[in-house]
């Protein structure tokens, strides 16, 4: 009995104590990241934003989940309701499960795993069937073209983000996180990190994220002027506010990962004192929340891109970049003697 | 050593489930998402056993990839499944058939070492002991195997040439977007400024000369 407890029950219980604190600091965080975007756009577009809720508007978002989760869940007759209410659920859930492996400091990590990149591209090309599902389930005509064009989407700008992972792996020689954040570990700094060597994956990266998480200028899926609001057209309430949170929290994700792969994850820019006291997780949550400003800017400042333009993008122009991009970049650390051993 | 056991049985359990339910039910829809479900927890027992690098692949391309296509057909097409299963007890002696080879095959694989006990020994590349399995499958993919990764590389390739050929059309009425041409496009080309004569405007016969 002492084993198990030692063995299994223990590690269970702080592991478990561990994921809840990470869902409550991020689900806060993704609250007022929420309010952010929107602040953000308001400032681009010369107006206040929202503002009435709590100082500054800061309470907004609280504001908003209780006024979702309070309202009545309508499901509709025709609708397949089993997979209806399934399709918020697993695109919430998947949304969350990625963060597992992220890791925000040396070591703070749930689960070190060997194979963390592979895990995280993994979730990402699963939320596909949240969107897909509820279109269908949806048994209605708009939320159905809104789930094909968001499954054609999102299965083509998960190539060219395949590619993006390849690169930098080549570079890391290892499928972990952590190992690929200390592998920019040098004393080169902020020059020492990826997004500089690999300059043209890490725009790549960004616009591939954009469509992948359905932001604009790609948000095609929901593109209001089309399809009224996309897949989610028959879902309020509860629902809805779970799609609208995996939406965010794939969001997140992505930003963490472009913070992981591109820009050092917790190491300091400056590679001295006094910066390398400041704790790691501060200098990933203003890196991540940069790669945010970035997304929320091309919101604000992007025009909508036709569905054959996104497409021709995403096939004719990244594919054949981000190839040849994984050709050079192993030719040069064959050739050039730096390939990881 | 209960925990694994557990997750075993749990996998297992919800693995066969769902393959019996990827045939059963009535909505193919229903079938693609429990064909996932199954898909997912064969990447579970995968786990289970050490190779997570296979775990993983397998979700990024069956689940991620090809499951999605098969859900994107499927939910295009208004197949009467009713009307094909018509046929169906004519062709169950056939399937059984099938089904029987299929089983001793599975089993023959399964329970070789008790009709060979020496074909443990003769597994051509062991799982060496001291690299991640990542490594490990790269060690033998790109040396060993080479060739034989090689020719699975150029089927893919024959079947992906062969699928555009096959769907390929270029009809003579569609008017085709070339971005490089737009983006050439220069004011002078683009539009021309006329003084109208007031009271007599532009003859459509003269449009010729109004952009040169």
């Amino acid at each position: 009995m002492a084993e198990i407890w030692t063995a299994y029950l223990w590690p269970l219980i702080i592991m478990v104590a561990q994921s809840v604190m990470l869902l409550v600091i991020l689900l806060v965080a993704i609250a007022f990241i929420l309010l952010a975007d929107r602040k953000i756009w308001a400032a681009v577009q010369i107006r206040r934003g929202p503002n009435v809720v709590g100082p500054f508007g800061l309470l907004q978002s609280f504001a908003d989940l209780l006024k979702f989760v309070l309202k009545e869940p309508v499901i509709p007759s025709g609708a397949n309701k089993v997979i209806f209410l399934l399709a918020p659920l697993v695109t919430c859930v998947l949304a969350l499960a990625g963060w597992a492996v992220i890791p925000v400091n040396l070591n703070w990590v749930i689960s070190d795993i060997n194979v963390g990149i592979l895990y995280l591209f993994a979730i990402s090309s699963l939320s596909v069937y949240g969107t897909i599902m509820a279109g269908w389930a949806s048994n209605s005509k708009y939320p159905f073209m809104a789930a094909l064009r968001a499954a054609a989407q999102m299965v083509s700008y998960e190539v060219s983000i395949g590619f993006v992972l390849i690169t930098v792996l080549l570079c890391v020689g290892s499928l972990n996180l952590s190992a690929i954040v200390t592998a920019q570990d040098t004393k080169w700094g902020l020059l020492g990190w990826y997004w500089l060597p690999l300059l043209p994956m890490f725009v790549i990266f960004y616009v591939s994220a954009l469509a992948e998480t359905n932001r604009p200028p790609f948000d095609l899926v929901e593109a209001e002027s089309e399809l009224v609001a996309g897949f989610m057209v028959e879902y309020g309430s509860t629902p809805y506010l779970l799609f609208m949170l995996g939406e965010y929290v794939a969001i997140c994700t992505m930003c963490a990962l472009g913070t992981i792969l591109f820009l050092g994850g917790w190491l300091s820019p400056i590679p001295f004192a006094p910066f390398t006291w400041v704790p790691g997780i501060i200098w990933f949550a203003l890196k991540a929340l940069f790669i945010f400003f970035l997304f929320a800017m091309a919101k604000a400042i992007v025009p909508r891109y036709r569905y054959d333009q996104l497409m021709r993008l995403g096939w004719k122009v990244f594919l054949p970049l981000s190839l040849a991009m994984v050709v050079i970049v192993a030719a040069v650390l064959q050739f050039g003697g730096l390939a990881p051993q | 050593m209960i925990f694994p056991a557990l997750f075993f049985y749990l996998f297992s359990a919800v693995l066969v489930g769902s393959a019996v339910m990827v045939i059963a039910s009535r909505n193919p829809v229903h079938s693609v998402l429990f064909l996932i479900l199954a898909f997912v927890n064969a990447s579970g027992l995968f786990i289970l056993l050490g190779a997570e690098f296979l775990a993983m692949i397998l979700v990024v391309v069956y689940v991620g990839a090809v499951a999605v296509l098969f859900l994107f057909v499927i939910m295009m097409l208004d197949v009467d499944f009713a009307a094909l299963r018509e046929g169906f007890l004519e062709y169950l002696p056939v399937g059984l058939l099938i089904g029987a080879i299929f089983l001793a095959e599975l089993l023959l694989v399964a329970g070789g070492w008790v009709i060979n006990p020496t074909v443990a020994k003769s597994i051509t590349a062991p799982i060496p002991g001291n690299v991640s399995n990542t490594e490990a499958i790269g060690l033998v993919l790109y040396t060993t195997y080479i060739h034989y990764f090689q020719i699975a590389a150029l089927v893919l390739l024959v079947a992906m040439i062969g699928a555009i050929v096959l769907t390929l059309r270029h009809k003579a009425n569609v008017k085709r977007q070339n971005i490089s041409v737009q983006n050439a496009r220069t004011k002078a080309a683009a539009m021309a400024v006329r003084q109208v004569p007031s009271g007599q405007g532009l003859r459509e016969s003269d449009a010729a000369e109004w952009v040169k």
